[in-house]
């Protein structure tokens, strides 16, 4: 039985999964979820994952939520080369690290840029007020700077000379805001070199094929988006205001 | 050179941290590092930690944060019991699977009743009754999901054993039901469950861990939490005005 992977590649968490089971030539069917229809919110979905999140991972009878813990499993399941999951304690352990500070400090932040900046206004018609947009871009801006000083530091990647989950987590997270054109690049240097360096260890064909659904959020007709999801986006406006 | 481990034993991934270093005979030196005492934001601590927090791991030059990566790296190199962190993959997955939904979901709103009841009003800032609500709201949220989806009819979280699932899991619902939360009224699983997990650790463990935490509110009522000094107010305002 083929591996099943849930995905919708506006989702950064997606995206991980995507690209590295595709950089690995892992062979799964991969089943679109589609979140601007509501699709999470399906009875078929609900069945698969009832906190109606995405990814999920079906291997058989096994499923899997939560990327993080997706792509360790198909690291280990096939058997990918070690400096994805380094297994040197140390190493290891910086990985580790890091893929528990980013659901707060990068995932967080960056998917509320897109929100704020976009998907609200153009969901309910009504902006954000400007402080809480302002306060949002502060706090990803200093997370920025504490992946550069901590994370990344001086090396090539974030494990040292070798793309690692880290550096695939945090770029795709880092690329959500730039669904609403915001790029969070500009302001450093070494991120931006070691952007591209992320990009072309991964492959650029790849890469964007992933984002291309992302880029082109900015096109899309939220009329045909779910009347319940709707609701449910407008009463996360209120929490903004 | 020996394992040294910065804890506040206020703080819920502290807590996960000590009792897994005890519980499990890991030698280790206890730096306790105080978070309302201004502890956090001295200079000697800033080598420690650039990102000014608890707990931290400093095993001779190497320096880890992150309670679930210290928990992993101290079951890893001190080969302790399989059932910490499974070595099956299968069983392995779903210990991270829940440790990523609590980073989301449990996470910075377990937290949130020692400021609202306790730290905010000791500096006399008032929160919302809205937003006390609305954290009731996301803990009733996150006890339903942790008794459906990662409890089910199982012992634990994520299998049939004592995991550091639990250990983080318990820690964080212990925080609310410190400061006077009935989390596990009629929540007979989760009371079961947590019942079974406080019986593996042991009472005495427990009771030396929690001892500060415990404490706080009576001495809260008792007016007798020290006041915390003024350069940690500007944390302490940022955190309030963090609480969704």
């Amino acid at each position: 039985m083929v591996l099943e992977l849930y995905l919708d590649l506006l989702s950064a968490s997606c995206r991980a999964v995507y690209i590295f089971a595709r950089k690995n030539s892992i062979p799964f069917d991969f089943q679109f979820v589609d979140l601007l229809k509501g699709h999470h919110h399906s009875k078929e979905y609900i069945e698969i994952n009832p906190m109606k999140k995405l990814p999920s991972l079906k291997d058989g009878k096994f499923i899997l939520s939560e990327s993080v813990a997706i792509l360790f499993y198909l690291c280990r399941k096939y058997s990918t080369p070690s400096h994805w999951y380094p297994p040197d304690l140390h190493t290891r352990a910086r990985v580790d690290e890091f893929m528990a500070w980013q659901h707060t400090a990068i995932q967080l932040p960056m998917s509320k840029i897109l929100w704020v900046k976009m998907l609200i206004p153009m969901i309910t018609g009504e902006e954000v007020p400007a402080e809480k947009t302002e306060q949002t871009l502060l706090e990803v801006k200093n997370n920025m700077q504490l992946f550069e000083e901590k994370f990344l530091q001086d090396k090539l990647f974030i494990t040292g000379d070798h793309i690692s989950l880290a550096d695939l987590v945090a770029l795709v997270e880092m690329m959500q805001p730039m669904g609403s054109k915001y790029n969070v690049f500009l302001n450093s240097s070494k991120i931006a070199e070691w952007r591209m360096r992320v990009e072309l260890a991964i492959g650029s064909g790849l890469f964007w094929e992933a984002h291309d659904r992302l880029m082109k959020l900015a096109e899309w007709d939220c009329s045909t988006l779910d009347p319940m999801v709707k609701e449910k986006i407008c009463k996360l406006l209120q929490k903004f205001k | 050179m020996r394992l040294e481990l910065y804890l506040d034993l206020l703080s819920q991934p502290c807590r996960a941290v000590y009792i897994f270093a005890k519980k499990n005979d890991i030698p280790f030196k206890l730096c306790t590092t105080e978070v309302f005492k201004g502890q956090l934001l001295s200079k000697e601590f800033f080598q420690i930690n650039r990102l000014r927090k608890v707990p931290v791991l400093k095993d001779g030059d190497f320096i880890l944060t992150e309670s679930s990566a210290i928990l992993i790296y101290l079951s890893s190199k001190y080969q302790t019991a399989d059932h910490w962190y499974p070595s099956d993959l299968q069983a392995r997955a779903r210990v991270h699977e829940y440790l990523g939904w609590h980073a989301d979901c449990i996470r910075g709103t377990f937290g949130v009743p020692l400021w609202t009841r306790v730290m905010a009003p000791l500096i006399g800032v008032p929160v919302p009754e809205e937003k006390v609500q609305r954290n009731r709201t996301s803990m009733d949220r996150a006890l339903q999901q942790l008794e459906d989806k990662f409890l089910g009819d199982r012992a634990f979280l994520a299998g049939q054993q004592v995991s550091l699932a639990d250990l983080m899991a318990l820690e964080e619902l212990l925080q609310p039901v410190a400061v006077g939360y009935d989390l596990f009224e009629g929540r007979q699983r989760l009371a079961a469950w947590r019942e079974r997990v406080e019986a593996f650790l042991g009472s005495d463990l427990l009771q030396e861990t929690r001892g500060p935490i415990l404490n706080i509110l009576e001495q809260a009522v008792n007016k007798k939490v020290p006041n915390p000094p003024p350069e940690v107010y500007p944390y302490m305002l940022l955190r309030i005005s963090r609480i969704p």
